[in-house]
């Protein structure tokens, strides 16, 4: 049936299945997310991050199967499972004879319960195996069932977990809708969905989608747009503007906080996916100038420094022209360089700057440790923003700024000449294009944002410190424009909803954020360098009707000679 | 008149001499070939040429105006392009943006007109728009143009990226083993292309190749380099003829140059 | 040649000349007004410099693991810097059970021994485990995926450190017999900082010899002339490279233990400083070279050390130490403005076609 080859390809994923959740549990995040229900006494998230491994090897060692009878199937995921649940129990079990809580902090009797179901290490060791091998086998099962099934199966998973983890957010949503919100008050639990809530969503989302996939099937596929179905998009998008200028009054105060930061981020990422994504530059201190944006706000504007006070939308210019600068004067020297010394050397500018800005030297100047304080806020009119709900208006609008530019540039000449230089930068040169004036544009219009982002920052906060301009800021906006897909706008809104966003909705996450994002980083580049949503090429050639006919015959006028 | 002399080039890499002393003079309107064996420094004459790399000696002048020592850019926007012996085209960009970046000399509009997208920038991009198409359905490729470059089949990409040279409207144009890599009926087609080329456009030629058959038939003159040195140079009866030539192609090569050259 | 003088200037350029400029002046006119003030002696500055050496010779130990895998592979493993961190952050959980049961303070050669070889086999299992399961398979991907999935695994790394033994500080325990000082003429020199400099250079010169004179050494500076011919000359290239990569962590992580001999503690951060310093080292020496690499971070070293009391203390400067790490940067950028190719280093050949 599996001859030996295989078999030590089963161990060896079931070896590599162990410690993963071994370094899961090492790590601590099988504990804290222990805390976290997703059902009520049920079902933890911890419960998930503990047997999902399982699942996910059982599922890949049967797709890897030449035979897929069920039999060979379910014994290549169950053998799986069963060694890596015997792989995760020595971990229990070394641990009671090995005092190794002194090296792992996390290697607490509380993991090891969890990982021996309360049961001791030997009995607990072995259910922990049974219960593994079964889910292995559940894992590699599942690869049989029909695809339709199979994917409906699954968005139901995701969403109840989805709606699981969100129930405090949920509630307090829900809280200021009034009496309506009393018909939800079944399906949450004090933590987590209550049973009832999660069946009802996972049956409810699996049968409609299940019903939906089926429907997708019959209708024929159109690929030209009726002007109907133009208007209806065009509808859609109205829609989604609308629901966008809504959100704050919907959401409250504490998603506008959300959103605002989510905002910022969508900033800076459509700067530095001008950068990084279109003209392939790898900017890893892109803080710098989104610390210079906002220092340069705080400074023309608070009282505090005493230099001059003026009104934010005064400073605003020169806040966005010192970005600018700046851009260029660390460009000049370092884009004629190779690709991979710039990211080293940006890291070393962004570190420069916030030594700078700490340093007992420009205190005077920039506050040193304890930053600027009583930064003007922007007025419109007499009206002066500075809550969420009003800040994330100017926000949305230098979004809007922002993506508009990212989107006409993309497609313009510069927009080609970046992308040429990103996939071929010699080549590049030799179509005539002029390598460090189009770098250096690439680089200030990047820096150009991410002063704006800065300079609002600023007036969001009242204050800028130099706690908030460190190396992870860069770190977070490379994560959101790999996740999204470089060279990708949209991409760029769902890398920082994905990743800005789930640390505020998953407290627990938030320890952990900087390992996921790593993690995620290199599994990306691995698995789908493209991206969640990868870059879209416009199309050009058929996008009016052409008419081959009314072309003159093969003739270009390339014969036309330059002059001189 | 010569479009191209290049008197005395030399190039050294570390102690070795890729070119040595090389004289070189293209006519307008011709066809001319370099040929030699693997390693002869066929490539790196056109890097010469084309501001990759800095000679130490020599001079390269188009049509009387010194190009040693400009930068690639600046040689391609004085009318010299070229493709490349192991494809380069960009391969994450569709056939027509390929086409477009290489009209990058001939294309005024700068950042603030493409966001704003006024009318002359529109009007530009429309004209170099329709160039584009003319200049793929010359190279055989209408209707390919929204095609990733990367997933063109590999003779389109090979007349892809002659398309995309041709976009700078060069006055001489650079070819490096075009044919390399295609079965011989591609390569038929590939010589007669160039043939077509030439005549159409009116525009200078000069190709490398490695296979002697390809060179024989559409090139009027022909150079042969060696170990960096030039060792013939002639029409290709004479270069047939002369034995230093064979004797290179015999003595080392033989595997890839005497096949070829008897076929 | 003149004409190559007239054509290639640009704008450009001049203003990369007239930065560079300014830091020239920076640091001369700082120099001479620190001098004439005079509020340091000469015992001051020896003993910057030395410290400098001392610094300069775990940054060359750092250094040398990014110059090799930068030969071989073409690419900044950035996650270096925390397979520096790995090592003395896990074997100072051995170094704090041997104090503990005393092990430590009756053999504290021994204790020595273990700690660094702990230190150093972690480090270097890690390195080939990363190469093998981050960076192999990228090896014919573009030029930026390699690259972002190094950073991707520095950050991964850093923090399941900190998952794994958490956020806090770890103190090592204290060598007696390295404790004080040896008087070399009249000068006291700590002996941490000896022991540090005369390591560091043994290891330099062992690992010179080894790249030079071995077969092995050889294989690899075929593998970084060109991979494909090496693979037919018979050269098993995978091989190659996972050992370049044990190295280099081997290196790393017994830059970490000299490390800890100067500054006794450990954290998951601590990789971050050193790994920029010692990667500017190694673009100072010229990438790819192994002497260089010491040379330059001997350099940086002793700039590091001497650079604020020197360039900023004479122009009224604050607290100019706090400035330290920024003077490391800007040499760094310096130096890529004079000299890309380092000062060791060959002009990289542009294969460009």
């Amino acid at each position: 049936m599996t001859n030996k080859s295989t078999l030590k390809q089963l161990f060896s994923a079931g070896l590599i299945n162990g410690g993963i959740i071994i370094f899961l549990g090492l790590v601590g995040m099988i504990e804290t997310f222990s805390q976290r229900d997703i059902v009520s006494g049920l079902v933890s998230m911890g419960f998930i991050l503990l047997f999902l491994p399982f699942f996910v090897f059982g599922y890949s060692i049967a797709k890897k199967e030449p035979d897929q009878s069920l039999r060979t199937v379910l014994f290549a995921g169950g053998l799986t499972g069963l060694v890596a649940g015997f792989t995760t129990a020595l971990l229990p079990i070394l641990g009671q004879f090995v005092n190794i809580r002194d090296m792992f902090m996390n290697a607490s009797p509380t993991l090891y319960s969890i990982l021996n179901f309360n049961q001791g290490i030997y009995l607990g060791g072995l259910i922990l195996m049974i219960v593994s091998g079964i889910i292995g086998a559940l894992g590699a099962g599942f690869l049989l069932i029909p695809p339709r099934l199979r994917n409906a199966f699954l968005q139901a998973v995701v969403w109840t977990v989805l709606l699981g983890l969100m129930r405090d957010l949920l509630i307090v949503m829900i809280a200021r809708w009034g009496a309506i919100s009393y018909i939800f008050r079944w399906i949450f639990a004090s933590s987590g969905l209550t049973i009832t809530g999660a069946l009802v969503i996972f049956f409810l989302v699996g049968v409609v989608y299940y019903w939906r996939s089926g429907k997708k099937q019959d209708l024929p596929v159109k690929k030209i747009l009726s002007k109907k179905q133009k208007n209806i998009r065009f509808g859609k998008l109205v829609a989604a503007v609308i629901l966008m200028l809504l959100l704050p009054q919907i959401l409250g105060i504490y998603f506008s906080e959300i959103l605002d930061n989510v905002g910022i981020y969508i900033l800076m990422g459509l700067g530095l996916n001008i950068v990084i994504g279109f003209a392939g530059l790898l900017d890893l201190g892109y803080v710098a100038f989104f610390a210079i944006g906002a220092y340069v706000v705080g400074v023309l504007t608070s009282p505090e420094m005493g230099v001059i006070q003026i009104t934010f939308w005064q400073a605003l210019p020169f806040a966005l022209l010192a970005s600018v600068t700046a851009g260029v004067i660390l460009g000049l020297p370092v884009l004629k360089m190779r690709g991979d010394y710039l990211a080293i050397v940006t890291l070393g500018f962004g570190e420069i700057i916030r030594l700078l800005s700490l340093s007992d030297w420009l205190r005077p100047y920039l506050g040193g440790t304890q930053g600027i304080q009583r930064i003007a806020r922007p007025f419109i009119g007499s009206l002066e923003l500075k809550t969420q709900g009003q800040l994330y208006y100017l926000i949305v609008a230098a979004i809007l700024i922002a993506g508009f530019i990212a989107w006409r540039l993309k497609d313009s000449h510069m927009g080609r000449s970046w992308m040429a230089m990103r996939e071929d930068e010699d080549v590049a040169q030799a179509m005539g294009i002029n390598l460090v004036a189009t770098k250096l544009s690439a680089f200030a219009t990047g820096a150009f944002f991410a002063g704006l982002a800065g300079a609002i920052f600023a007036a969001k906060l009242s204050s800028a410190y130099p706690q908030s301009m460190n190396l992870m800021v860069s770190i977070n906006v490379l994560c959101l424009i790999i996740v999204g897909g470089m060279g990708s706008i949209p991409g760029v809104f769902v890398g920082a909803l994905v990743l800005m966003g789930s640390p505020e909705l998953l407290r627990e996450f938030s320890e952990f954020r900087y390992l996921v994002y790593g993690a995620l980083l290199v599994v990306m580049m691995l698995v789908r360098p493209e991206g969640l949503w990868p870059e879209a090429r416009r199309k050009l050639e058929l996008h009016e009707s052409m008419e081959p006919d009314a072309l003159p015959n093969d003739i270009p006028t390339v014969t036309e000679n330059p002059a001189g | 008149m010569a479009v191209l002399t290049a008197k005395n080039v030399t190039k050294r890499f570390g102690g070795l001499d890729a070119l040595q002393k090389v004289d070189l003079e293209v006519k307008e309107h011709a066809i001319q070939s370099i040929i030699g064996p693997n390693g002869a420094g066929k490539t790196t004459f056109f890097n010469c040429i084309t501001g990759f790399y800095n000679p130490e000696e020599g001079e390269i002048l188009l049509e009387n105006k010194l190009i040693t020592g400009l930068s690639s850019d600046r040689v391609t926007r004085l009318g010299i392009s070229r493709t490349y012996q192991n494809i380069r085209l960009f391969k994450n960009m569709t056939a027509v943006e390929n086409i477009l970046v290489g009209m990058h000399p001939h294309l005024k509009s700068g950042m603030l007109g493409g966001i704003l997208r006024d009318s002359r920038t529109n009007r530009d991009e429309k004209q170099a728009l329709d160039e584009a198409k003319r200049i793929l359905q010359f190279v055989g490729l209408a209707g390919k143009g929204d095609m990733m470059s990367k997933n063109l089949p590999y003779g389109a990409q090979r007349r892809l990226e002659i398309g995309r040279a041709l976009a700078n409207k060069p006055r001489l144009l650079l070819l490096d083993e075009p044919t390399a890599g295609m079965n011989p009926s591609e390569t038929q087609e590939m010589t007669n292309f160039i043939g077509h080329l030439r005549d159409s456009l009116g525009i200078t030629i000069l190709l490398i190749e490695h296979q002697m058959r390809v060179v024989m038939g559409i090139s009027e003159l022909i150079t042969v380099l060696d170990f960096g040195q030039k060792i013939a140079e002639g029409t290709p009866a004479e270069i047939q003829k002369n034995t230093r030539v064979i004797e290179a192609y015999l003595g080392r090569g033989a595997a890839s140059g005497l096949s070829e050259a008897t076929a | 040649m003149l004409r190559t003088w007239r054509q290639r200037i640009t704008i450009a350029d001049v203003v990369v000349w007239i930065i560079g400029l300014s830091i020239a002046f920076v640091v001369v006119y700082g120099s001479i007004k620190t001098i004439e003030v005079g509020k340091y002696n000469t015992r001051v500055w020896i003993d910057l410099t030395i410290t400098g050496l001392a610094l300069g010779g775990v940054y060359a130990l750092i250094a040398l693991g990014y110059t090799i895998v930068y030969g071989v592979l073409k690419m900044i493993n950035f996650a270096h810097s925390e397979i520096f961190m790995s090592g003395p952050f896990t074997a100072v959980f051995l170094a704090l059970a041997l104090y503990k049961n005393g092990f430590w303070n009756s053999h504290p050669y021994i204790s020595l021994l273990l700690v660094t070889l702990l230190a150093v086999t972690v480090s270097s299992t890690l390195a080939v485990l990363l190469e093998r399961i981050a960076y192999r398979p990228l090896r014919t991907a573009p030029r930026l995926v390699p690259l972002i999935t190094a950073i991707g695994a520095s950050f991964f790394l850093q923090y399941a450190f900190r998952g794994f033994f958490g956020s806090g500080l770890q103190a090592y325990p204290e060598l007696g017999f390295l404790k004080g000082t040896w008087t070399f003429g009249s000068i006291p020199v700590y002996k941490t900082q000896v022991v540090v400099i005369i390591s560091a250079l043994i290891m330099m010169l062992i690992l010179y010899g080894f790249v030079q004179l071995t077969k092995m050494g050889k294989a690899m500076r075929a593998v970084s002339e060109d991979k494909e011919v090496a693979g037919l000359m018979g050269i098993d290239v995978d091989r190659i490279i996972m050992l370049t990569f044990a190295l280099g962590g081997a290196s790393a992580g017994l830059g970490g233990i000299l490390y800890i001999l100067l500054f006794p503690v450990v954290h998951f951060f601590m990789g971050f400083i050193p790994g920029l310093k010692a990667f500017t080292a190694a673009v100072l020496g010229g990438i790819g070279n192994v002497p260089g690499a010491f040379l330059g971070a001997m350099i940086l070293g002793i700039l590091e050390a001497v650079g604020p009391s020197l360039f900023l203390d004479g122009m009224g400067i604050a607290a100019p130490y706090q400035l330290k790490d920024a003077i490391a940067f800007i040499i760094l950028v310096f130096i890529l403005i004079i000299r890309p190719s380092g000062i060791l280093g060959e002009r990289i050949t542009q294969t460009k076609a």
